[in-house]
């Protein structure tokens, strides 16, 4: 029995029950004499079961394919093997491309970027009167007029062959710098969206893939512009349009 | 893999969990965990292998949350769903979003110790360290973070207020 005064962070230790049991009957016995004190603190440890209970499940679950990918630097999922293939066949060479690729996962700056451009997505795809700001009517203007604010001459790429026509686009703030949106139509009304903002660390990466709920996006960096691919499509099916995205602008 | 890397995955369920917790967030959680890992991969050689691992992979998870949280500000965020009625979804959801809301309201220095302390049953002195602060700072943010959770909430993790639809 040390009779020590009872202290915010003896009933703390208490709530986690890591006191010496001697020290615990005291808070006891201390808490006995107190019913309000004694409500309190019983209520912080329901507070506390209820917590380590709701977060459990997501512990229990299966560790995403990303993440341990992560921890096996060597093996590279196959699709990104071919996506990074097929990088390396359309732009007839691989210089830079390794170190691009894999020095992705430590720049978390990069992805705002891509969350970005998939935020933008959510919000303008789903507009009926005004999705965008210019037309495609007007694509020489839209084109000249993104070119100009994102600093760096764009392309609306024709997309036709993949069964898209460009609806028009708008100019975007992102994380402060303008960036370009490029909306694109089917015949069944599936909108995808091509974002174009300047990259400061120009360089190259291959394709990489992301996936917002049902959101699917293929983003990848060209010397100085990063391009995101946006839409709810599968991920097959976008790669290819991401393909022929990257071929047109290829063919400057 | 080798034997760090298996110490290391190891952790990658209670990093996750962590880090849902901690932003509220399922994908921006796995983010924060990929970018751990690959922080961690590339600090191994800074690892004491006297030292447990995981404190230490918590504290890089740490450091690189509050990095994000600076930059953050300069974001779009990319909401989660839009609140829907939590009654009317499965009761084990809505009380996850309950949680998820009244940890929302915390700063992001009481939340981190009632999780660390709480949920990850992490040691005070651990816990104290991956926050970079003294364990009497650690003890203040966790008595002032619980006591705020607990008049959001009525003890058993509800809202001590149910939102009015």
């Amino acid at each position: 029995m040390t009779g020590a005064p009872v202290s915010e962070s003896d009933l703390q230790a208490f709530v986690d029950g890591r006191l010496a049991p001697a020290r615990a009957a005291e808070i006891e016995a201390w808490l006995a004499e107190r019913p309000e004190e004694a409500a309190r603190i019983a209520a912080l440890r329901q507070d506390r079961d209820a917590l380590r209970a709701a977060y459990a499940a997501i512990a229990a679950e299966p560790i995403p394919a990303r993440l341990a990918a992560v921890l096996e630097p060597r093996t590279t999922p196959a699709w990104r093997r071919v996506a990074a293939a097929v990088l390396i066949f359309v732009a007839g060479g691989a210089a830079g491309l390794a170190g691009g690729y894999y020095g992705w996962p430590d720049e978390p700056e990069r992805r705002d970027v891509v969350r970005a451009a998939i935020g933008a997505h959510q919000v303008f795809v789903p507009e009926v009167r005004h999705p965008v700001e210019v037309g495609a009517a007007e694509e020489a203007h839209l084109v000249q007029w993104l070119s100009k604010r994102v600093g760096h001459p764009l392309k609306a790429p024709d997309l036709t062959a993949s069964g898209f026509r460009l609806v028009g686009g708008r100019l975007l703030a992102e994380s402060g710098r303008p960036a370009a949106l490029f909306m694109y139509e089917n015949a069944a009304g599936l909108r995808i969206t091509i974002h174009c903002v300047s990259e400061p660390r120009a360089g190259e990466t291959a394709f990489l893939y992301r996936k917002v709920g049902d959101v699917s996006a293929f983003y990848w960096i060209d010397e100085k512009l990063a391009y995101a691919v946006i839409g709810t499509v599968e991920r097959d099916k976008l790669y290819e349009v991401a393909r022929a995205v990257y071929a047109a602008l290829d063919k400057k | 893999m080798s034997g760090v890397r298996a110490l290391v995955l190891e952790q990658v369920p209670a990093l996750r969990r962590y880090a849902r917790a901690l932003t509220g967030d399922r994908d921006r959680a796995d983010d924060l965990v990929q970018d751990t890992l690959a922080r961690a991969l590339s600090r191994l050689h800074l690892w004491r292998p006297a030292a447990s691992i995981r404190p230490w992979l918590f504290t890089i998870m740490h450091n690189l949350f509050l990095n994000e949280r600076r930059r953050s500000s300069r974001m779009v965020p990319l909401g989660a769903d839009p609140a829907e009625p939590a009654a009317d979804r499965a009761d084990s959801r809505a009380l996850l979003d309950d949680l998820d809301r009244a940890l929302g309201q915390l700063p992001d220095e009481q939340r981190a110790a009632v999780l660390l302390v709480g949920v990850e049953e992490m040691s005070y002195e651990d816990a104290a360290n991956v926050l970079a602060i003294p364990i009497g700072t650690l003890m203040s943010r966790l008595s002032r973070g619980r006591e705020q959770l607990r008049r959001l909430l009525d003890g058993d993790g509800r809202p001590r207020i149910r939102r009015v639809k």
